[in-house]
């Protein structure tokens, strides 16, 4: 594909690539190697295997020999640089070897049927379980030592990883929208594997090459060491092999061909991080799991009242060019203990970044730049993980938007509840576990022992959901925050989450932030609402005045959105939330 | 349960016949080599095909194959062409001493990588640093250069722990230990390396997660969150290349032991495989397969213990 945009793209690769000084170096080091090699004859008056008695252990530079001479008489300058060829041919064999048979299997198995890649997928796994080494020297008899025909058995030993690579790649990429409207034009396979499949695969496996060719050179001096092949094969291995015996009288003998390997093995390595670097972007970064907060608000009086105050908060990420961009910017709302307050806005208008600030669970990149967080009077923002970790759980508490990725898949339902309620208040387990059931009686799961049991794959959606809203108010908190809890449900499942979210609602000192971007759901239980657009709440009042007399042009326009759709549709069960059913009861 | 160990390994013995099979094909290109190192040098062809046909080489492939199978499945696989030594007996003592280094030196690289990796996932920063760091020096250094210089260092010149030879672990433990130690080493490096980066990326991956977030809403102790919760879920992968680690392993032994001079079975299959001794590298190729197939039913097990969606139920 030589469309314009595939051109700069594979440039700026190039750029990147040139801009690296990892990159650099160990490409330069390499050619640099692989020259010395091909002009040995040139470089050196002697040949690999001559031997000159007289020149037993010689010192550097006696005899014409730059670095000496080995125990056998040899120039070591020369043998080095042989044996460069060697690794180069040995690297060349294993990994075409690698790559011929790994990317023609992986393409067939990848874009072919289930069958194909049955028999491939089987012949594959039998060549791993097998321990390269021990095959490559139990194959002796056969390969007769020789180095060539070792690399050639190598490299079939190293297919299976390329094949896997390729297989991947190509099942990920087969059912992307382009490759199916090629195949649905009636473009030959073979014309859709080169044109389409190639282009994707091509990136990672020129970064595998790089792995492959340190690999073939590190085993074919591995085995050389062991002293297979002929003894007449200049090879670093051999060399090693020898410098060793000789370690104590002659250290440079062993010194010289490590340096040479060590030298080209790391380059390999370090060339193939560069490449990755370059074609696929940086290495993941780790998160730290604990909300970096430099942020620390002046000690002032808050001008609003109530449980959770949220004054001026603002909350800005970095961009890739290091600078921050703000996502929330000067939110201020106040929710009154008792009081269920609706906030609501389009999606990226900052509502779940408003709510995770207040948890203190933002992801470690973002900043808070300014402004103030109080439950309850006391100051949230600026405090460690371990005085937050006494917050969560008793004061305050979330209920998430997606219930199936909000539960350890590994862990079983109670057990993880039950780890909550003792992190909040200390009980024994026992206890504990009578709490956690009866509250998921309490959340209306029918079998409550049984789901206590099942890990979160065994229940439904609506199950999880409310086995989440259980874990959010086992610890009776002040303040429960929920964010969109029905939006990643089922219709008739909305309905009943927000039945009992309702229900929840009147029991005594409930206070609640619900975080939704739907009118029917604030409309059925919220007392409040606060709209959010672009960072920043453009108006707030009691649910009755904003549907009456909205003032702010914005919600007038979400308002009008969802009068639209209910006038719009006539077959009620499919209304965008149950929510607006039971406006109408 | 029990269904699946015996399924496992029944398919497992079906794996081990597969490539004792295809060994012994590729073996028998060569039987006119064996023949003739068997005789020594010089000999004639007429002489090389009596020696053939002496030891059975001349038959159809098949009912050699069949031959050797039918005694190995009764426990009997032969005796050296060369020393008349029993090859049953020579693998499983020299065995102990391969497995010595390979589960000391797997045990301790799950150990060394999990606590960097989970360090550097969870801390981020200098730590993580630090283990990038030593799994790329681990990937730099080729193993066979670290062991020598392991043997230099310690051995030659401070004297901490013998360079060569070894001490069965019935005979003296301390011994056993410390005849060990180098040689496990120089194994793990390459393992550690690649375990770290596998588990650091695994946890790194977990810990962004939306269920590690509302654990921590719970007020649930970073501590239970990143080694109960996430761990558990980044292991079954790491398993996975832990057991393609312990083939690597076996591989790599041979190696070490040839520098540290351990009686093991990669010296014995070495020599053995050096004079084309069929019925040791038949063996060697047998007991092989066989440790890889238990180390694999193992981490299956293990990942089935893990990860709850993959637990057999029957």
């Amino acid at each position: 594909m030589t469309t314009p945009n595939a051109d700069t793209r594979r440039r700026s690769t190039l750029r990147r690539l040139i801009a690296d000084p990892q990159a650099v170096v160990s490409a330069s080091l390499l050619v640099v190697i692989v020259l010395l090699g091909l002009l040995a004859p040139v470089l050196s008056d002697h040949g690999a295997d001559e031997a000159n008695l007289d020149a037993v252990n010689a010192g550097v530079g006696d005899h014409g020999y730059l670095l000496g001479g080995d125990k056998s008489g040899r120039d070591i300058f020369a043998r080095l640089l042989y044996s460069i060829d060697t690794s180069v041919v040995s690297a060349l064999i294993g990994t075409s070897i690698a790559l011929a048979i790994g990317i023609t299997s992986g393409l067939v198995g990848g874009y072919f049927g289930r069958r194909v890649r049955g028999v491939a997928e089987w012949l594959f796994s039998l060549i791993m379980t097998f321990p390269g080494l021990l095959l490559l020297i139990v194959l002796m008899p056969v390969t007769k030592g020789d180095y060539k025909a070792t690399m050639i058995v190598f490299g079939v030993l190293l297919s299976p990883g390329i094949y896997r690579l390729v297989r991947n790649l190509v099942l990920g990429v087969k059912n992307e929208l382009y490759v199916d409207a090629a195949r649905v034009s009636g473009l030959p396979d073979r014309r859709i594997l080169r044109r389409h499949v190639l282009t994707v695969v091509r990136g990672p496996v020129i970064i595998a090459t790089a792995f492959l060719a340190g690999s073939s050179i590190a085993v074919q001096s591995g085995l050389a060491f062991l002293g297979v092949g002929s003894n007449t094969v200049p090879s670093f291995g051999a060399m090693i092999s020898e410098g060793f015996t000789n370690l104590y009288e002659e250290p440079l003998q062993f010194l010289w061909p490590s340096l040479a390997l060590g030298i080209i093995t790391a380059s390999l390595v370090l060339l193939g991080n560069a490449l990755r670097d370059a074609l696929e972007g940086g290495r993941p970064k780790p998160a730290r799991i604990v909300t970096a907060t430099a942020y620390r608000p002046p000690a002032t009086e808050s001008a609003v009242s109530g449980l959770l105050t949220v004054d001026d908060l603002a909350i800005a990420y970095p961009t890739p060019t290091g600078e921050l961009k703000e996502v929330v910017s000067g939110v201020t709302l106040s929710v009154a203990a008792g009081e269920t307050l609706g906030l609501v806005g389009e999606s990226g208008s900052g509502k779940t970044q408003t709510a995770f600030a207040a948890l203190g669970v933002l992801p470690s990149e973002a900043v808070v730049t300014r402004g103030s967080i109080r439950l309850d009077g006391r100051e949230l923002l600026g405090l460690s993980e371990r005085e937050l970790r006494a917050v969560r759980g008793t004061s305050i508490a979330y209920v998430p938007q997606e219930p199936m990725s909000n539960l350890d898949p590994s862990s079983t339902v109670g057990a993880q509840l039950v780890e909550g309620v003792r992190a909040a208040t200390p009980m024994s387990t026992g206890e504990a576990r009578n709490r956690v059931l009866a509250l998921l009686a309490r959340v209306g799961i029918p079998e409550p022992e049984r789901t206590f049991r099942s890990y979160p794959h065994q229940i439904s959606g609506g199950m999880a959901q409310r086995v989440l809203i259980a874990g959010a108010v086992a610890s009776r908190p002040l303040l429960l925050i929920a964010d969109e809890p029905t939006t990643a449900l089922d219709v008739t499942v909305q309905a009943e989450i927000l039945d009992l979210l309702r229900d929840l609602r009147r029991e005594p000192n409930m206070t609640v932030l619900l975080v939704t971007h739907n009118f029917g759901v604030v409309a059925d239980i919220c007392d409040r609402v606060a709209v959010m657009r672009a960072g920043t709440v453009v108006e707030t009042g009691t649910t009755e005045e904003l549907f009456a007399r909205p003032q702010h042009p914005y919600t007038r326009t979400l308002l009008d959105s969802i009068l639209d759709e209910t006038t719009l549709r006539t077959d009620p069960p499919a209304t965008p939330a149950g929510a607006l059913e039971t406006e109408k009861r | 349960m029990t269904v699946y160990v015996l399924r496992r390994l029944t398919a497992g013995l079906v794996l081990a016949v597969l490539v004792t099979m295809i060994t012994f094909l590729l073996l028998s290109t060569s039987f006119d080599d064996v023949a003739s190192s068997v005789l020594g040098n010089g000999a004639t062809p007429g002489q090389i095909a009596a020696q053939k046909a002496q030891m059975g080489l001349d038959r159809p492939l098949a009912v050699q194959y069949g031959d050797w199978l039918s005694h190995a499945v009764r426990g009997d696989l032969g005796a050296s062409y060369f020393t008349s030594e029993p090859v049953r007996s020579a693998i499983t003592a020299r065995l102990g001493v391969t497995l010595s280094i390979v589960v000391v030196a797997l045990l301790a690289t799950s150990v060394i990588s999990v606590a960097l990796g989970v360090a550097a996932a969870a801390r981020g920063g200098a730590v993580d640093r630090f283990a990038q760091g030593a799994a790329m020096t681990g990937y730099l250094v080729p193993s066979l250069l670290v062991a020598i210089a392991l043997v230099y260092v310690f051995a030659v010149r401070l004297h901490v722990f013998p360079a060569t030879g070894y001490t069965d672990f019935s005979e003296n433990p301390a011994r056993w230990a410390s005849s060990i130690a180098i040689p496990v080493v120089a194994l793990m490096m390459g393992g550690v390396a690649s375990l770290t980066s596998q588990i650091r990326g695994a946890m790194i991956g977990e810990l962004r997660k939306d269920y590690v977030r509302t654990l921590r809403t719970r007020g649930i102790p970073t501590r239970s969150i990143v080694l109960r919760h996430a761990l558990r879920n980044a292991a079954g992968p790491a398993l996975t290349v832990l057991s393609l680690e312990f083939i690597q392993m076996l591989g790599g032994a041979l190696i070490i032991e040839q520098i540290f001079a351990l009686p093991g079975f990669g010296q014995y299959a070495f020599n053995a495989s050096l004079q084309g001794d069929v019925p040791i590298i038949m063996g060697i190729s047998l007991f092989g397969v066989l440790l890889v197939v238990a180390v694999n039913l193992v981490v299956d097990l293990l990942n089935g213990w893990l990860n709850p969606k993959a637990r057999i139920v029957s």
